[in-house]
């Protein structure tokens, strides 16, 4: 559920670098927990995304969740898919259900972040 | 999510199968098993089966029980003179203000049943035996009694199949007994969803029998509070603590074709006509988005000022888009109207629609 070549952070993203272009997402656990994905704003290519802030939001049909961006950089491309699929995110959190990638300022940032077997132990405690 | 809060009779089947609890009015139930837009269409397509054990239900009886609670309802008991009808009706405070909407049942000879929502309980317990004659007697039935909704085009013949031959279904908005699996029990026509289907009253010891009796046919899905909501939104079913409360007047909430004009003497009719005189300065009005989920509370605008909140708001599974109720003058209330919902850092265009916003259902089959 919570594969291993993945960063992740504490709002529940995942981060899968290409060299220093990120693919963010979110976790099963997120995607779960908010249940059927109906609807997804996200930024545009172009936009400056901040470590920690909101980029975007996730709505389902009972909560809305805000997505927090465990990056720094700009926005190089966004998952239009998910305009008329929103429910990529529940059935493919980790693959086509990706939504924004961005080029990385700092890559030590990356490095930062939790690893698979620390999030998983994140989520036992917060549980 | 708390494990305190009221438990219904069917608490241990909703875990068993994997449910989502949460706090509603103070019980702990299930808002949805595999998905809320799955259980949304298994209704709209098949059968889902709902536990409303929450509500509550009383027994109101005596020779001068019609008499007593046309002096509590606004709508006219002459409605259901015959045995097995049921009215929808709200009952209000000498202000107008609405206590609860509820169903009334005319069960049997000088008896009624009233089905009351289970945030509301104490409230109209309170409120209804204060109000009754020495000569009329009133029970609360709730703890002993469990309701399970079975709702969809194929939830008769579910029903029928369980009851046996022989057995005659209720009207619509009519109820009788039956015998389901052997179980005695009280079957009404009546739901909150738009479909076909029936309310299965039953004494809560029987209430997991029943539960898995229905849960065994394959068209069958274990629905929560979530697809009822939304399946009830789409109807443009009113929900009370949302749509309309205490400082609420019916004709305002546009139920005032559950208040006949030509009725009297009932709690809040006063205050009611002063309304209907005066006319109305707001009206709840149906509204639809092209993108984003309208939410309780977010803010209704026209031309950029705010006229309003969103009082009930949800995303439609049938419809694909966003809809929602709202209160807002009446000059900006008719069908077609161009608003604005801030949907928290975007103002979405909202069009003013005519509820049901789903029209065709299997309700439309046997007539509402």
């Amino acid at each position: 559920m919570y594969p291993k070549e993945l960063k992740y952070d504490r709002e529940h993203e995942w981060v899968r670098m290409d060299g220093d272009v990120a693919t963010i997402g979110i976790s099963d656990f997120a995607q779960d927990q908010l249940g059927e994905v109906v609807y997804v704003d996200l930024p545009s290519v172009g936009d400056v995304v901040s470590t920690g802030e909101s980029f975007g939001e996730v709505e389902s049909v009972k909560s809305v969740s805000e997505l927090f961006s465990p990056v720094s950089g700009e926005i190089v491309e966004v998952n239009s898919e998910l305009d008329d699929a929103p429910e990529l995110v529940n059935n493919d959190s980790y693959g086509d259900g990706w939504m924004i990638k961005v080029k990385v300022d700092n890559l030590s940032e990356v490095d930062a972040l939790m690893d698979a077997d620390s999030y998983e132990a994140y989520l036992a405690e917060e549980a | 999510m708390g494990e305190q809060g009221r438990r219904t009779p069917l608490y241990d089947e909703h875990v068993a199968l994997g449910a989502r609890m949460v706090d509603f009015a103070g019980w702990q139930m299930p808002v949805q098993y595999a998905g809320i837009i799955e259980e949304h269409t298994a209704v709209r397509d098949a059968v889902g089966i709902f536990d409303v054990s929450h509500m509550g239900e009383f027994r109101v009886f005596g020779f001068e029980a019609k008499d007593a609670l046309q002096r509590l309802f606004t709508n006219d008991l002459d409605r259901i003179d015959a045995l097995g009808t049921a009215l929808y009706t709200v009952m209000c405070d000498e202000d107008g203000g609405i206590i609860d909407d509820l169903i009334v049942y005319h069960t049997g000879d000088l008896e009624y049943l009233i089905v009351v929502n289970a945030a509301n309980r104490e409230v109209d317990w309170d409120w209804i035996t204060s109000h009754l004659p020495e000569t009329v007697e009133a029970v609360d039935e709730s703890d002993r009694t469990a309701l399970i909704a079975v709702q969809g085009p194929g939830a008769m013949a579910v029903l029928r199949e369980l009851a046996g031959s022989g057995w005659e279904p209720p009207a619509r908005f009519a109820i009788g007994e039956a015998k389901l699996d052997g179980t005695p029990v009280l079957v009404a026509r009546t739901g909150y969803t738009g479909e076909d289907g029936a309310e299965i009253v039953c004494h809560e010891s029987h209430a997991v029998g029943i539960w898995r009796a229905l849960l065994s046919f394959p068209e069958a899905t274990p629905c929560g509070l979530g697809a009822r909501d939304t399946l009830r939104l789409e109807m443009g079913y009113p929900l009370y603590g949302s749509d309309m409360d205490r400082g609420t007047d019916p004709v305002t909430a546009g139920l005032g074709w559950v208040v006949p004009k030509a009725k009297t003497g009932y709690i809040g009719a006063e205050a009611i006509a002063r309304v209907r005189e005066a006319g109305r300065t707001h009206a709840l009005v149906g509204m639809t988005v092209s993108e984003g989920v309208p939410r309780h509370g977010y803010p209704v605008l026209h031309g950029g000022t705010e006229v309003g909140k969103v009082a009930s708001g949800t995303f439609s599974p049938t419809l694909g888009h966003g809809i929602a109720t709202a209160y807002v003058p009446v000059e900006l209330s008719t069908p077609g109207t161009e608003l604005e919902i801030g949907i928290r850092r975007k103002v979405i265009p909202a069009v003013v629609a005519k509820p049901p916003f789903v029209k065709s259902t299997s309700l439309s089959a046997v007539g509402s």
